[in-house]
């Protein structure tokens, strides 16, 4: 299939700063793929600029083959990570307004169900929780039966429950045939809703993958650690690579399954053991040096 | 353009007027609470005669069949006698200006004080002088002018009025829609297929819809209150009430067309709201002012707003007699709309 988005050499310069730095990405249309980094990596001014809500100071986007034109607004959904409502309408009023701003827009019915939003629809928009404006604003980026939908850290800021629950509508809608893009600091969120990911960092991408495909390229192996106490043969003669780390002693393997094998053979005592494979997290640190979130 | 977008948003600002209960009341107590003051003020301030203290009197009213003051100064109109008991509470209201002049009535001849400084009392004093010397022929020919008079509240009405759409409109979409820029509120609409003219169209209708229901609301009340005369036609007083509306939003418009910053913006109102405030002849005339302030003011739309009203309401003016003021407004709205759209931007 064609893609439905591709970016290509895509710059964006601030005065002095320069906030996105050559990115390109192309994305095949059902897929939810991720921007992952850091803060200030980039991620809302790539994404604004892709949404024509900014001006490209440089690079190409095509939608569908082409460059924007005006259909676009009406074929894509965009929920802005820093955005607040009209004041003194209620969520319906809301929706209804923006329903009516759109050619062929989603039923209210269809929007109330799929975010779940039917017993705050008669709240003024500022007397919501965090959890409830994401949703609502979520339903505004979906009201008009987008094919392209743009969530800027859509569960920033939720507690996990709340964050779950976003989770979940999100997936609803992948099923429904749409194509996502979303940008993350968690990696957790990446994992769990991303079948493609690109790993952000001052303004380019450093990798791009799949989440295994990312773990397998940039992290060996596992770590296994055990309490000190387990060990009763001198450090230095440790079978694998390890460092000592508050009272307990973690070793790198290539391969959780090799590490465990080795460890047993040689009659190591077992208990208390805690074993850890590499994660987006661990692909991050050992591409930058540093953790997504400082 | 889309017709049907313009009256979502449309609708969408009304709800905000109508639900933000306190600039809500607001809208409507502010000119109220000025034109009552002001009845208020000037009620307490017109004249009111001249206050003669009497004593020895044990009550206010005093009794005067046994007094010795003549008839002609007793029944003079404009003369309001108080009694007192004795000198001593007499001279103290007199030296606190409470009275203008103070009489003691139950000597042969009577004795008066009056205050050395105080032009009624010795406006007084002549009147009483005069009134032991025989009536004489009156001196030379009088005419009675008649007409109504022209309160100063007639002629503040308007200005008030003028005022408050000021305010309106420079507040209710120039400081709104920036704020909404700065909040990300126009963000979230420039992402819908909304287009810029649409939306400021639409902020522009609101807010005129929205002054003139002000001012008929407004109207009603100051005229149940105050009974508000018109000489002119209502016909012709409503349309230089819209076109000022509209030339006054148009402003507005052209404040909200750029500028992420509250405060800059504020100031900018502040900037352009007081010396319309007090160029634009709302609270008094600019006769004697000098010609290049008078000059000034020409610019400034409610100068001709408020000066074609007046004519119409206090002078019966008609709408031709005023069209030179219309025209003024109708070039103000076409810049600022044009300029406005130039200038506009969602982001910055
Ligand atoms: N409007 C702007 N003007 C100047 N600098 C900006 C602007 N928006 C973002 N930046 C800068 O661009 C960089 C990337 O910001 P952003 O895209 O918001 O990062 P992210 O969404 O990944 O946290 C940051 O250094 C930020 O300070
Ligand atoms: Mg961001």
């Amino acid at each position: 299939m064609p893609p439905i988005l591709e970016v290509k050499n895509l710059i964006k310069t601030f005065k002095t700063v320069t906030a996105v730095n050559g990115i390109s990405f192309t994305i095949p249309p059902g897929i939810c793929f991720g921007l992952l980094g850091p803060n200030g990596a980039g991620k809302t001014t790539a994404l604004e600029v892709i949404e024509g809500i900014t001006s490209p100071s440089g690079g190409e986007i095509l939608f569908n083959g082409a460059p924007q034109t005006e259909a676009f607004r009406e074929e894509v959904g965009i929920q802005f990570q820093h955005t607040t409502l009209l004041d003194f309408l209620t969520v319906r009023n809301t929706l209804e307004t923006f329903r009516a701003l759109y050619r062929d827009p989603e039923s209210m019915e269809h929007l109330v169900e799929t975010c779940n939003l039917a017993e705050i629809l008669d709240h003024m928009n500022n007397k919501i929780s965090g959890g409830q404006s994401q949703r609502l604003m979520l339903a505004l980026a979906l009201l008009n039966k987008p094919r392209l939908i743009f969530l800027d850290e859509p569960s920033t800021g939720l507690d996990p429950q709340a964050r779950r629950n976003l989770w979940e509508i999100v997936r609803a809608i992948k099923e429904d045939g749409k194509t996502i893009i979303l940008t993350t600091h968690s990696m957790d969120e990446a994992e769990y809703l991303c079948d493609e990911i690109a790993i952000m960092d001052h303004g380019t991408i450093i990798a791009q993958g799949s989440p295994p495909e990312l773990i397998r390229r940039y992290c060996r192996g596992g770590i296994i650690s055990l309490p000190r106490a387990n060990i009763t043969i001198p450090l230095s003669q440790l079978p694998l690579p390890y460092k000592e780390v508050n009272g307990r002693v973690e070793m790198t393997t290539e391969t959780i399954d090799q590490g465990l094998k080795i460890l047993m053979s040689k009659g190591f005592d077992l208990s208390d053991i805690s074993v850890h494979s590499p994660d987006l997290e661990d692909v991050f640190l050992n591409l930058t040096g540093r953790k997504l979130r400082e | 353009m889309s017709l049907k977008r313009i009256w979502v948003m449309f609708k969408a600002r009304n709800y905000e007027f109508f639900r933000d209960k306190a600039a809500f009341g607001w809208n409507f107590l502010f000119p109220f609470l000025i034109i009552a003051g002001f009845a208020i003020i000037f009620g307490g301030r017109d004249f009111s005669g001249f206050k003669v203290g009497v004593f020895p009197s044990t009550t206010k009213q005093i009794d005067f069949t046994s007094t010795n003051l003549p008839e002609k100064f007793i029944t003079t109109t404009h003369l309001e006698f108080i009694g007192f008991p004795d000198q001593a509470t007499g001279l103290k209201k007199l030296k606190h200006h409470q009275i203008d002049f103070l009489i003691r009535i139950d000597t042969p001849t009577p004795l008066y004080w009056q205050l050395d400084s105080s032009p009624k009392g010795y406006l007084v004093e002549r009147l009483f002088q005069s009134a032991f010397v025989p009536e004489n022929n009156p001196y030379g020919t009088k005419e009675i002018v008649e007409g109504r008079e022209i309160r100063y509240l007639d002629w503040l009405f308007p200005g008030i009025l003028g005022m408050n759409m000021m305010f309106s409109a420079l507040w209710g979409v120039g400081y709104v829609v920036v704020r909404y820029r700065k909040n990300g509120v126009l963000k979230r609409l420039k992402a819908t297929p909304l287009t810029a003219f649409e939306y400021m169209t639409a902020q522009a209708l609101s807010r005129f819809f929205l002054q003139i229901f002000t001012l008929i609301v407004v109207w009603i009340g100051a005229d149940l209150l105050f009974s508000i005369h018109v000489e002119g036609s209502l016909v012709a007083l409503s349309v230089v009430f819209a076109l000022g509306g509209l030339s006054l939003t148009s402003v507005g418009l052209l404040l909200a067309a750029r500028g992420t910053s509250e405060e800059f913006t504020s100031g900018a109102l502040n900037f352009i709201a007081w010396p319309m405030m007090f160029l634009s002849e709302v609270w008094f005339s600019l006769e004697g002012a000098p010609q290049w302030v008078k000059g000034f003011a020409e610019v400034l739309p409610l100068t001709h707003l408020l000066r074609a009203a007046r004519h119409i309401m206090n002078d019966g003016a008609t709408l031709a007699q005023v069209s030179g003021d219309c025209l003024a407004l109708i070039i103000t709205t076409l810049i600022c709309l044009v300029l406005g759209a130039t200038l506009f931007s969602w982001n910055d």
